[in-house]
């Protein structure tokens, strides 16, 4: 009975352990290739440039498996930045549920995290983790190439 | 049937064209990355992607559409390219099928995956899936005939004979078939109907990513992209091999041969990524009339120079 029971002990532990093994093969693969998708609201356009100035070569983030994509239905991280006043919120909400789960969720800028200036303008819709959840917040204005890459890495080593 | 098996899911088929293709598609993206002065993504980047997409995201199902068809168009386009790629990878490792006429069946397994990316588009419901495959129908309407007319002219070269394995024994028993001026005219001609058929960026319209955002493939999701990922390696392995097969002599597996083998497929995928990396899209009607008039005049020329013995 003893025996039995051990034995029971000993496969259940292998299936953990093969759980374990197969969810941290799932979970590497994910953080080594995300695809990006750049949500804009109503955006000065300066932060839309710096994003762009991640892609280039001087910082070159397809080393770390970053993509930029053109179909939300591809994308693992919603990227979002810009003042989202209360047109941008509907078409905020309608992109983020299309987005095929998981997907993380980054505010740029201080318009994405806090509102900035436009904080306590009329047809402000509050910052976007009031809207959606979010999961890394990139402060500045604009956040430098550099702040972002090291966002995006403190994103992936939280996932 | 076990042999047969075998070489559909393991040795040529499915899991060595994919996995070979995949490090093709590295190479691909570094050296884009290298031609950008960039540095470009790691050696197992393309398994990152394809396991990621198949085991870690969701698959969204259309709402206004036929979800069946729309999950089955990616198995389909699978299948097409393994079959073909199991028919063109046996004659070119050495393996003999015995099957007379294989060149005609490989033509038309060639453009299985087109197809099934037009119906998984168009069941998708999709405005922008629905140009993205009006687009890749004119594409196939363009680029099929010149494919077939260079499939004609390798025939024509080595006596009527129907069968890749026939046409790699004449040109290893006497030269390569690129060793004669119709030989580089048919190469010129295959390159660019690749190109087309790989949807790299001369002629990928249907697919065009700042354009209609992906094209053909806006709705799929998970791991019906992830299959539609993998035929997209299978395709960029046994296309430069086909024409390796045709024109380059096929491969001798000896010694040297086997560098030589390599060395062949990575300079014909160079080859297409040097073109991808200096060349802005075009737009469909000049492809058409890239194809319909400019590549058919040259493989004209060069089947009236072969039955003249050049």
């Amino acid at each position: 009975m003893d025996e039995s029971h051990r034995c029971n002990c000993n496969c259940t532990y292998s299936i953990w352990i093969l759980i374990n093994i197969i969810v941290g093969f799932k979970s590497y693969c994910f953080k080594k290739s995300l695809w990006v998708f750049h949500f804009g609201g109503a955006s000065c356009n300066n932060c839309d440039i710096e994003i762009l100035d991640c892609l280039t070569p001087r910082h070159d983030l397809e080393r770390f498996g970053i993509l930029l994509v053109g179909s939300i239905r591809h994308a693992d991280v919603l990227l979002v930045n810009g003042s989202i006043n209360m047109r941008d919120k509907e078409r905020l909400l309608e992109i983020y549920h299309q987005a095929p789960k998981p997907i993380l969720v980054v505010a740029i800028g201080a318009c994405g995290c806090t509102g900035g200036i436009f904080a306590e303008g009329i047809t402000f819709a509050g910052p976007v983790d009031k809207i959606i959840p979010v999961n890394a917040y990139i402060p500045g204005c604009p956040p430098k190439p550099e702040a972002i890459i090291a966002g995006i890495v403190k994103l992936v080593q939280s996932s | 049937m076990a042999e047969n098996l075998f070489y559909f899911f393991i040795f040529p088929g499915l899991l060595f064209a994919g996995v070979t293709g995949a490090f093709l598609s590295w190479f691909d993206r570094k050296i884009t990355a290298r031609v950008q002065f960039r540095k470009g993504p790691p050696l197992l980047q393309p398994f990152y992607d394809f396991f990621k997409l198949l085991l870690v995201k969701e698959t969204i199902l259309p709402k206004h559409g036929s979800p069946m068809v729309f999950l089955s168009a990616p198995l389909f386009a699978v299948f097409g390219a393994t079959m073909a790629g199991v028919f063109i990878l046996l004659p070119l490792l050495g393996i003999n099928t015995g099957f007379r006429g294989d060149l005609l069946v490989i033509f038309y397994l060639l453009t299985i995956p087109s197809f099934s990316y037009i119906i998984g588009s168009l069941a998708s419901g999709n405005p922008l899936a629905a140009v993205g495959g009006s687009r890749e129908m004119k594409l196939i309407l363009s680029y099929e005939l010149t494919f077939l007319l260079v499939v004609a002219g390798v025939i024509m070269k080595c006596g009527q004979q129907f069968d890749l394995n026939s046409v790699i024994q004449t040109q290893q028993a006497g030269t390569p078939f690129i060793g004669s001026i119709s030989g580089v005219l048919l190469f010129i001609v295959a390159v660019f109907c690749i190109q087309a058929k790989l949807a790299l960026v001369p002629f990928d319209m249907p697919e065009a990513e700042a354009e209609i955002t992906e094209g053909i493939f806006i709705e799929y999701s998970g791991a019906a992209y992830a299959l539609i990922k993998l035929t997209k390696y299978i395709m960029f392995f046994i296309l430069p091999a086909f024409i390796v097969a045709m024109l380059l002599n096929g491969f001798k597996l000896e010694g040297l041969g086997i560098l030589w083998a390599i060395l062949k497929v990575l300079g014909v995928v160079l080859l297409i990524t040097l073109i991808r990396n200096t060349n802005p899209r075009i737009r469909i009607k000049q492809a058409m009339k890239f194809f319909l008039v400019w590549m058919n005049l040259i493989a004209v020329i060069a089947i009236v120079l072969i039955a003249f013995g050049y």
